[in-house]
């Protein structure tokens, strides 16, 4: 600890600490730009240049460290001259176009400028001017207002890992730019926009919509991965017009990622749905509230009357809110039928009577910033939870060790110590090697169970002894291993090396309430169909809430057929689609999460509440309301309920969740023989922009490249020995389902793959995820 | 051209011998033997860097930090990799003596490199040598070769345990990689920018690894040093600025080039060895240390001795020894706009005083120079000149205002001149 005093007021300060840290403490402002609390100190701006005794000249508190009995003073004649010179320099160059910059009112230039600006320039030669840059369809530029300050650049190679941005050219022609014809296209990017403190990173989006003085800030939570990012939703005349990061150090940190930042634009889009709907003769009618859950009442009882409960399923998507879904399985049990579920995308459920909790993030979102090593099951995990990838980065960088088990070498800016690229059907046998060089390494015996012969290559070991290598020990099963058709297996092998390494097992939620949907009951129960079964065995009707089959579940291909030839499809959704519009019968128009209270259970089992930011558009109603009438229409009792909060309550108890999470499988599920498969399978990866119904209908987030092109990848061997080459059409066949594709060659797919995304239009007519599949030259 | 007097790195040096640069050439001058003393005797490393102290050998790249003390702060402990690095990187205007060390005497600055390795228990050096003298660069690496085939660099040097390698780079041209960080980041690839320090290259240089860096003479002086003693080397100049230096004499003097001659040496000595003023004309100013240092007034500099003592004392620097010549017909303005210019284009663009003052005075200069200038543009000068100097990461913003200060302090009728008048008090002639 250090002793120093500023501006009189005496202080301790952590060793190491800098000025800045020691003023921040006290609580005195020091003027700055290029200083900012998560990036490199680049000491380049010189704004916060203050007075320390003894040292001749002024110097940057952001660089200095404090050292024992230091004097500073942040306001004193000598620091107020440097920090008004300072300023004249940054605005003589610095265009005067305050009015037309979307930057005005949170301009950090602007603010300073009026705090240490002249009221006049004495700088009168022709001001430099700097063409601007195509970032992209997300940021748009000015480079002209650019003050070099390279945040910017900063974070772009320390936070999201990848340098897209430098500065490029030397003294006054230094320019911020990406490489050449190239784009910035990190899925944490939007990030630079609220870094910059001038106008010269702009949303591209909101661009000329607002400013930021006629907007109301109000909190919400991302409806996208199981992070809960907190946001800040901006909002005028009821219309959501930006989103922004609302810090939470142990959540989001200070940043959000780019899809909780601008799939606001679905909101306000076009494809909203905002009137109940009901199809006769195949035309579509809009009708009244009072109808159409008359309409959905008449028919459910029909079916239960002819058929019995049990005729009908009901699939609720894990982006609903905890009391949507809470509300959801209740009505439907109590209506007669355990066909429930939320895990919409999985394929294997085969440990569901052994799970001894709620699968999770196996430990706090904060703890993957410390951890040692780590090895990844079938995971890209920064175009599935970006800011997690965003933390696992952080630890790398401070000496953690990855490994990797994967069909597509995602290139995740972590140099992996350990790399199997194996198709998904050797997933099981690539985890079960490791397994088995885990306890080769740790000189402990095999559980019987997984006893059984396998071949432990020198990969197998380096991926153990990587694993093996830190004191905190992370496996997680990523999103392919989630969906695959051997996930219960993947996950007991993993609670297997567990076991024997210490590490923790993390099963990261990929949507923003799946643990919430299981905490609330969202699960088949007493034999219910589950996700997959419920299309395998097609039921008379469906209830779909805000769940696209043709796009989010594991077979598209069988869900749509079952859907299609159903008696009745209900399908409650925000928004509309074509889809929708052939194979159901009656549409119930609720709210995104921009419009009702609500509340999410991210994946590491907190609960976020949340309120409507905006009202309903049209006829649109909160789904907790909408269930809660349907209930009354139905005479079911116990729905009388007068606001979320109540709802809430009844759900579940949030002091509780904690201790209902729990990764480990009992006795009830058991590993059978493995072996090596060299058939070929698809690996469908739901591409980050293609993973829900909001983020499909984000026109700019649906510009980007990170959006499914619907290719067939494969690897060079396989190419050649089907005599496939890059760019023919090739016919992909699955079960009964067929599509056609542009073959694309990439060394970065595993052998006897066919990388084909899934969340495409263009792949729905395709079976599963990952189920075999067969490659024809057309 | 070249001209030598005698002194420690050029003594002997038949520089109108083609290959009085050659392995051969530099050992029949008695070349190698202070490596070979070192390595026979196995002189403790703490005896080696005392003798550099005792020399008073001071950096001859500008700063005149005392060598010896900078090699003792190498953590000649510290675990893992350390390097040297020599800064080649000539790039201050008016000097141009590194390059013909490394073109007439290249061995000395290795036979230096390897001793300051073995001093400070190094094992991988680097040369970095300015962007625009290529075949300096390949004479260079001509060099390299001989002295690895001859046992003198490379793994067991001269048979004994101690080890070393070294290697050249080029750089491409940029003037503030020849400040040592922004030459470190240069050499890991980067962009070259300085770094802020501290942590300083002697704890965190090059790779983030212990590092220390010295001008090419400071390197090629260490070979006499050992060999013939830290007296000898100190007695060939004066107290606190032992040794010999080279200065390279440019501007309106009949034989411009480097001379080596004792630190202490009447400016007016240096001037004759020079050949006098060009065409008989009158000397009306230098700027004695390249064009960072300071200007001063002919009259001045005639009663000074070239150290760096006596030049710091007259209010400038001694610099990298870069003299800089102007006879009467020089118009100071003009001068000064041209040295603008230079840091203008120069400047790396990190920080904000120097990326957007040198641009400023420049065009101020400019201005004035081109008729244009406005009573108060000379307080404007100073003003933006306080703005920046001793605000920034590294010097540069400092050496582009101390010729401003230096210029308008001295000369400042000169430039009232011009802007009342719109044009120069003198009939400006560069040559």
């Amino acid at each position: 600890m250090l002793e120093i005093e500023i501006n009189g007021q005496q202080l301790t300060v952590e060793t190491g600490s800098t000025v800045m840290d020691a003023a921040n403490q006290a609580g005195v402002y020091i003027p700055h730009f290029c200083y900012h609390k998560k990036l490199s100190i680049a000491a380049n701006c010189r704004m916060c240049l203050v007075e320390v005794e003894k040292a001749p000249k002024p110097l940057p508190a952001c660089a200095t460290p404090v050292t024992d009995g230091m004097k500073v003073k942040t306001h004193s004649e000598l620091a107020a001259k440097a920090q008004k010179g300072v300023m004249e320099f940054l605005l003589i160059n610095h265009p005067l176009d305050c009015p037309i910059c979307d930057q005005g009112g949170e301009c950090q230039l602007q603010d300073l400028a009026v705090g240490y600006g002249g009221s006049s320039s004495r700088y009168e030669e022709e001001k430099r001017v700097v063409a601007n840059k195509d970032l992209g369809p997300l940021i748009s530029t000015d480079m002209t207002r650019c003050i070099h300050c390279t945040r910017c650049v900063r974070f772009g190679d320390e936070i999201a890992g990848r340098m897209e941005l430098g500065m490029a050219n030397r003294g006054e022609h230094s320019e911020i730019m990406p490489f050449i014809s190239k784009t910035v296209d990190s899925e944490l990017s939007g990030n630079m926009i609220d870094l910059c403190p001038v106008g010269a990173l702009t949303s591209k989006p909101f661009r000329y919509s607002a400013r930021t003085w006629e907007l109301s800030r109000r909190k919400s939570v991302s409806p996208h991965d199981g992070l809960g990012s907190n946001l800040i939703v901006q909002v005028k005349h009821n219309k959501v017009y930006r989103v922004l990061p609302n810090e939470n150090e142990a959540i989001n940190e200070c940043w959000i990622a780019d899809r909780d930042r601008f799939s606001y634009e679905a909101l306000n889009s076009e494809a909203r749905l905002t009137k109940p709907m009901i199809k006769n003769g195949g035309i579509w009618k809009e009708v009244s509230w009072t109808q159409v859950l008359e309409y959905v009442a008449h028919g459910l009882l029909d079916i239960r009357k002819n058929s019995g409960a049990s005729e009908i399923a009901g699939l609720i998507s894990p982006h609903s809110t905890t009391e949507e879904i809470f509300l959801f399985q209740k009505l439907l049990r109590a209506f007669g039928t355990n066909n429930i579920d939320s895990r919409i995308k999985q394929s294997d459920f085969s440990a569901d009577s052994a799970y001894q909790g709620i699968p999770w993030l196996g430990q706090s979102i904060a703890e993957f910033s410390s951890l040692n090593s780590m090895l990844l099951v079938g995971s890209n995990l920064r175009k599935e939870i970006p800011l997690l990838a965003s933390r696992v980065r952080y630890a790398v960088k401070h000496g953690a060790s990855v490994a990797t088990i994967t069909a597509k070498d995602t290139q995740q800016y972590i140099k992996f110590k350990g790399k199997a690229l194996v198709s998904p059907a050797n997933f099981a046998n690539t985890l079960l090697a490791v397994l088995h060089a885990v306890a080769q390494s740790a000189g402990k015996p095999l559980p019987a169970s997984f006893d059984t012969k396998v071949e432990v290559t020198a990969l197998h070991q380096e991926i153990a002894k990587t694993l093996l290598s830190g004191e905190k020990q992370v496996i997680l099963l990523g999103a392919e291993a989630q969906y695959h058709p051997q996930f219960a297996t993947l996950l007991a092998i993993a609670n297997a090396i567990a076991e024997l390494s210490g590490a923790i097992v993390s099963v990261p939620a990929l949507a923003a309430n799946s643990v919430g949907a299981w905490a609330v009951g969202a699960v088949p129960t007493d034999a219910g169909d589950n996700a997959v079964q419920m299309f395998a065995k097609p039921k008379q009707a469906y209830v779909l809430f805000n769940v696209e089959p043709e796009l989010d579940t594991y077979n598209p291909a069988q869900a749509v057929a079952a859907l299609s030839s159903a008696k009745m499809v209900v399908v409650c959704s925000a928004f509309k689609s074509a889809a929708a519009e052939q194979y159901a019968d009656v549409m119930l128009p609720i709210t995104p999460f921009s419009e009702t209270a609500g509340s999410y259970v991210n994946t590491e089992g907190k609960l976020q509440p949340f309120n409507g930011v905006v009202k309903p558009q049209g006829d649109a109603r909160p789904a907790w309301k909408v269930l809660r009438v349907l209930a009354d229409v139905l005479e079911l009792p116990g729905f009388a309920y007068d606001s979320a909060e109540e709802v809430r309550a009844d759900a579940l108890d949030a002091e509780k969740i904690l201790s209902r999470l729990n990764n480990r499988l009992g006795d009830g599920f058991a590993v059978n023989g493995l072996s090596a498969v060299d058939s070929i399978v698809r690996h469908a990866e739901v591409p980050l922009y293609n993973a829900d119904p909001i983020v499909r209908r984000a026109p700019a987030l649906q510009a980007t490249k990170d959006v499914a092109v619907p290719v067939a990848v494969v690897n060079p061997a396989l190419a050649e020995r089907m005599g496939l080459s890059a760019g023919a059409k090739v016919q992909v066949k699955q079960a009964n389902a067929t599509s056609s594709f542009e073959l694309v060659i990439d060394s970065l797919v595993a052998d006897n793959t066919v990388s084909i995304p899934a969340g495409h239009p263009a792949t729905s007519m395709l079976g599963g995820y990952f189920d075999h599949v067969s490659l024809e030259r057309v | 051209m070249a001209v030598f007097e005698k002194g420690v790195i050029f003594e002997g040096v038949d520089t109108a011998d083609s290959s009085c640069w050659s392995l051969a050439a530099y050992q029949a001058r008695g070349g190698y033997t202070a490596l070979k003393k070192l390595i026979e005797a196995q002189t403790p490393q703490d005896e080696v860097i005392a003798e550099i102290k005792n020399s008073s050998l001071r950096g001859r790249g500008g700063a005149g930090f005392p060598t010896g003390l900078k090699w003792s702060f190498m953590p000649r402990s510290f675990p893992g990799d350390k390097y040297i690095v020599c800064n080649s990187d000539e790039g201050e205007p008016g000097t141009f003596k590194d390059r013909d060390i490394m073109w007439f005497n290249p061995h000395a600055l290795i036979e230096g490199m390897i001793i300051a390795a073995y001093a400070m228990g190094v094992k991988r050096g680097y040369n970095y040598i300015h962007g625009e003298i290529f075949e300096v660069y390949e004479r260079f690496e001509t060099a390299l070769d001989e002295a690895r085939a001859a046992g003198l660099l490379g793994e067991r040097i001269l048979g004994s345990d101690f080890s070393f390698d070294l290697f050249a780079h080029h750089g491409y041209g940029a003037y503030i990689c020849g400040e040592e960080t922004a030459l470190l980041e240069s050499l890991e690839g980067k962009k070259g920018q300085p770094r802020f320090k501290p942590p300083f290259p002697a704890s965190f240089g090059l790779y983030g690894k212990p590092t220390t860096i010295n001008n090419t003479e400071s390197f090629a002086s260490v070979p006499f040093i050992i060999k013939d003693g830290a007296s000898k080397f100190l007695e060939a100049g004066k107290p606190n600025n032992g040794g010999t230096k080279l200065f390279s004499i440019s501007g309106h003097v009949n034989r411009p080039g480097n001379y080596e001659i004792p630190l202490g040496t009447p400016f007016a000595t240096l001037l004759e060895m020079a050949g006098g003023m060009k065409d008989g004309k009158k000397l009306k100013a230098v700027i004695p240390g390249g064009s960072s240092a300071p200007i001063l007034p002919g009259d001045v500099m005639m009663d000074l001795t070239m150290d760096y003592d006596a030049i710091s004392k007259a209010g400038s620097m001694l610099g990298s020894g870069a003299v800089i010549v102007m006879n009467e017909d020089v118009c100071m303005v003009k001068a000064l706009e041209r040295l603008a210019y230079f840091y203008h284009e120069e400047s790396c663009g990190q920080c904000t005083p120097c990326r957007e003052g040198t641009g400023w005075l420049y065009r101020v200069i400019h201005r004035i120079e081109n008729g244009l200038g406005r009573p108060d543009d000379l307080d404007l000068l100073t003003s933006v000149g306080n703005n920046m100097a001793g605000k920034t990461i590294c010097a540069l913003a400092d050496a582009a205002v101390f010729p401003v200060r230096s210029f308008t302090k001295h000369f400042r009728s000169e430039f009232e001149y011009h802007i009342e008048n719109k044009k120069c008090l003198v009939d400006h002639k560069w040559f």
